[in-house]
């Protein structure tokens, strides 16, 4: 609909429900309106806030590739009102969606470098959107690495795709779980993201390092990755802050004078350095 | 006012209401409180109200019927004397809600709204709209602006377009005289009490001093400073349903309540009132000022005498510019 | 008045306190709650017919409660607000020293709770006269009236929440309107929003109120909240014969069974 609302959602169909991990779901979401889906279009690091109406808003980033059109898809975890409503909805349910908001990944400025991917837990939805798109753009990049860890082996997202990504030729795959978390058939790594990483001494050379996953995480890595010689601006994060509009204008989601909303979610390194104690 | 009542628009004006001066329709001029100094609100309830509705929407078998707002057939709104530090505050609101992309939920309102602007002949000691570029006699984002020169005279001053149309229909109360009075002999007198770079500058230099927690140790954390300001813009979303149908509503925030950047996960990157009170004053004096070129004060001074605990805001900026 | 700077200066020197809240000067002839960490700041101190803030609401906040030892200066309302948080398991007696200034000019200093209950048993803490002229006025009302009355003036309410932020038995940390599961009260400042808002606060004190009038006080948009809560204790100390903050392990009234209770509205 060509409305001049800025609050005014798309009307979006559940097409399909997954369930990724307890309390973890991921939904594939068409437009009702044919239109509208023709003309939609986004770009990968980009997020969205999602409705359920009558119960409000959420803001999850847009997990799947915009190189894959037709359908949106968004995992989130069932953590407040809005996530346990979304999770109580069934497939054929219409939300709503408003976007997409936000800055990118940077993707054509990494061309010919290496990228080394870094996720952790139900980090890994932003991941995924970026590392479709940089798959479906193969050709693009050098080296590709992927290293995932959870809790447990039951928290791990993206099966499925865990699988695609560990069978492809041109994609290391590293997995891992917090020492305790293996099952008895766990074949992958066991041990916390950055000791994984350390032990994996990645090249820091013409690589492109993007690293998502909860505050502690990210607190631990980024020494790692300090040490095996990876500059500021070559590492990239996301931050998440509580947001209501996305565009800028409820004066919420600011860490300073930057606007997670407009100004990131994407940030390097070195901007997330600049920035004051406030995230 | 005879004349203005003819136009068809509403009148807004300020009307005594008990020991409060509020902003109300009116229809004749004996309503209107030409004494009171300020409105206990400021004037941007007219565009951007406590609560208004974003969306409504019924939900069908499977699937929701989505409707929109009305924002076509506004009322056409004549603000006739709000004080120059009002009008002026429509600028920062504008300054946000066009940042880059337009809310016309706002815009469209202010399309509808001409503001007749009432310069200043008495001041408190809580005004200092002249610190933050602004005065008495400050025609910023006026249509038209009077100054009462005396019982039966005003100066009257036709600022823009809209001021022009508007002015066509008491056209015959106006004269031009041959001298024009000074208008600065009317206006109340405002001392400047701090250089507003300095203010902006120390204040971004400071983030981390001692003295966010001195200034806002008794600060309760309440919501009244920020929505009696004119400029502050900050809001919430938040759904209503009943059965089958429900609205969205968009309604006042405040970066003073401890609420206000909870995560759902139990994280606040503003755990503290001090950074809160932080936030208010960066966002006004540094980060507006940085990013949308224009500070987020008027220097009206609603904030200081609404708060409950007498936070005093242009005390507060004076302590920034000696830090 | 320099008893009270000596007082504050003393305590402060020995360290037997860390923090001392007191009253300053404000704006014009306003007065303010003034934090004092340095023996010498307690010049600044003043106590007049002006100080009516209660600042009782100071004591639970952290950033007060981090500084450990805490002294204050108390009105009797916030004597008995200090009692009836101090019944609510709020602190331990002897944790906060509070001084008081009687009518008469003289210095009190009540370290425990037993000398400041016994104190309160004299003191004048009832509802003031012209605000208990008001209550009557509005319990002649008939219904409609009453309703009539209570909708027009929380017309004005924009829900910012002062009213709370300034009463010191609203402490919770997640207050019931902040809950969203389920949304008890609306949020949005509409008639249905405001009505749920200030009978939800309401009900919340009967039996804890202490009659400070500090939310009417607080109120940018001069709602006389304080009428309503008045209302309350008046029932509170009709049906339970319980007057809230007189004592410092009182039981709330609404939720504590005694055999001898009168049980003619249960019937």
């Amino acid at each position: 609909m060509e409305s001049q609302n800025l609050y005014l959602p798309y009307l979006m169909r559940i097409e399909k429900i997954t369930n990724e991990a307890p309390f973890v779901k991921t939904f594939r979401l068409k437009f009702v309106n044919e239109e509208e889906s023709t003309a939609f279009n986004f770009r990968t690091g980009q997020f969205g806030e999602y409705s359920v109406f009558g119960e409000g808003e959420s803001t999850f980033c847009i997990a799947s590739a915009p190189t894959r059109l037709g359908y949106i898809e968004c995992t989130f975890r069932q953590a407040g009102r809005v996530t346990t409503s979304l999770a109580n909805c069934d497939e054929g349910d219409v939300i709503g969606f408003r976007g997409p908001y936000g800055n990118i990944f940077p993707i054509d400025e990494w061309k010919g470098k290496n990228l080394l991917f870094i996720a952790g837990g139900i980090a890994l939805p932003p991941m995924r959107s970026v590392i479709w798109n940089c798959l479906d753009l193969r050709e693009n990049y050098k080296d590709v690495t992927i290293l995932y860890g959870a809790r447990s082996v039951a928290d791990l997202v993206y099966k499925n795709e865990l699988e695609e990504w560990k069978n492809r030729p041109d994609v290391k795959l590293v997995t891992t779980v917090d020492p305790g978390g293996e099952t008895p058939g766990w074949k992958g790594e066991i041990g916390f993201v950055p000791t994984i990483l350390d032990k994996m001494v990645p090249s820091a050379e013409n690589t492109i390092a993007i690293v998502c996953g909860p505050p502690v995480m990210i607190k631990f890595t980024f020494p790692v990755l300090a040490k095996m010689g990876f500059p500021d601006d070559m590492i990239y994060t996301t931050l998440e802050n509580r947001m209501k509009c996305g565009i800028g204008k409820c004066g919420r989601c600011n860490v300073g004078k930057v606007y997670v909303c407009k100004d990131g979610p994407v940030f390097t390194l070195a901007e997330l350095k600049k920035l004051p104690a406030e995230y | 006012m005879d004349s203005l009542n003819g136009t068809g628009k509403i009148i807004m004006a300020p009307v005594r209401k008990g020991k409060l001066v509020e902003l109300e329709p009116v229809n004749s001029s004996g309503e209107i409180a030409f004494d009171a100094m300020l409105t206990t609100q400021s004037a941007k309830k007219t565009t951007f109200p406590r609560w208004e509705k974003v969306m409504e929407y019924e939900q069908l078998q499977k699937g929701i019927n989505p409707k929109e707002v009305d924002l076509d057939t506004l009322p056409e709104l004549i603000l006739f004397g709000i004080r120059p530090c009002d009008a002026s505050g429509f600028r920062s609101l504008t300054a946000i809600f066009n940042w880059d992309s337009a809310d016309q939920l706002y815009l469209k309102k202010l399309e509808k709204t001409t503001i007749v602007s009432f310069a200043c002949h008495t001041a408190d000691e809580y005004c200092f709209c002249t610190s933050v570029e602004g005065g008495p006699g400050n025609t910023a984002n006026s249509d038209i602006q009077f100054t009462r020169v005396n019982d039966d005279n005003f100066l009257v001053e036709i600022l823009t377009e809209k001021g022009q149309a508007l002015a066509a229909s008491f056209s015959g109360l106006l004269s031009d005289p041959a001298q024009l009075p000074d208008k600065m002999q009317f206006l109340a007198d405002v001392p400047i009490v701090f250089d507003l770079k300095t203010v902006t500058g120390k204040a971004t230099a400071n983030f981390e001093h001692p003295t966010w927690l001195q200034q806002s140790y008794r600060c309760i954390g309440c919501g009244a400073c920020a929505y009696v300001c004119p400029t502050c813009a900050c809001f919430d979303i938040q759904d209503e349903h009943l059965i089958r149908k429900g609205v969205r509503l968009r309604l006042w925030d405040s970066c003073g309540f401890s609420l206000f950047t909870l995560h759902t996960s139990g994280h606040n990157p503003r755990e503290v009132q001090s950074h809160r009170w932080r936030q208010r004053i960066m966002h006004k004096f540094s980060y507006m000022p940085e990013r949308l070129n224009i500070t987020g004060c008027e220097g009206c001074g609603r904030c200081s005498r609404a708060c409950p605990v007498d936070m005093n805001i242009k005390e507060h900026l004076i302590t920034i510019a000696e830090l | 008045m320099n008893d009270l700077k000596n007082s504050v200066a003393e305590m402060l020197r020995n360290k037997t306190i860390n923090l001392f809240i007191g009253y300053g000067k404000g704006t014009g002839t306003r007065t303010r709650a003034l934090f004092l960490t340095n023996p010498e700041e307690a010049d600044k101190l003043i106590f007049d017919e002006n100080c009516s803030q209660n600042l009782a609401v100071y004591l639970l906040k952290d950033e007060v409660k981090s500084a450990g030892k805490i002294g204050f200066l108390a009105t009797n309302f916030a004597l008995r607000a200090m009692m009836q948080q101090a019944s609510e398991f709020q602190f331990k007696d002897g944790e906060i020293i509070a001084l008081h200034i009687t009518s008469e000019h003289r210095l009190i200093e009540f370290k425990d709770f037993k000398s400041i209950e016994m104190h309160l048993e004299q003191a004048e803490t009832g509802i003031p006269a012209a605000e208990r002229a008001d209550v009557e006025r509005i319990r002649a009302m008939s219904k409609q009236e009453r309703w009539d009355f209570w909708m027009n003036e929380f017309s004005r309410c924009f829900k910012c929440y002062a009213c709370r932020a300034a009463c010191p038995l609203c402490y919770c940390h997640r207050c019931t309107t902040d809950c969203n599961q389920p949304q008890w009260i609306p949020v949005a400042s509409h008639d249905l929003g405001n009505l749920n808002w200030h009978l939800m606060r309401a009900m919340h004190l009967s039996g804890r109120c202490v009659n400070c009038g500090d939310c009417a006080r607080a109120c940018p948009m001069d709602i006389p909240l304080n009428l309503l809560t008045y209302c309350l204790v008046d029932d509170i100390q009709k049906d339970f014969d319980f007057v809230a903050g007189m004592k410092s392990n009182a039981l709330y009234a609404l939720s504590t069974f005694k055999p001898d209770d009168k049980e003619d509205f249960i019937l």
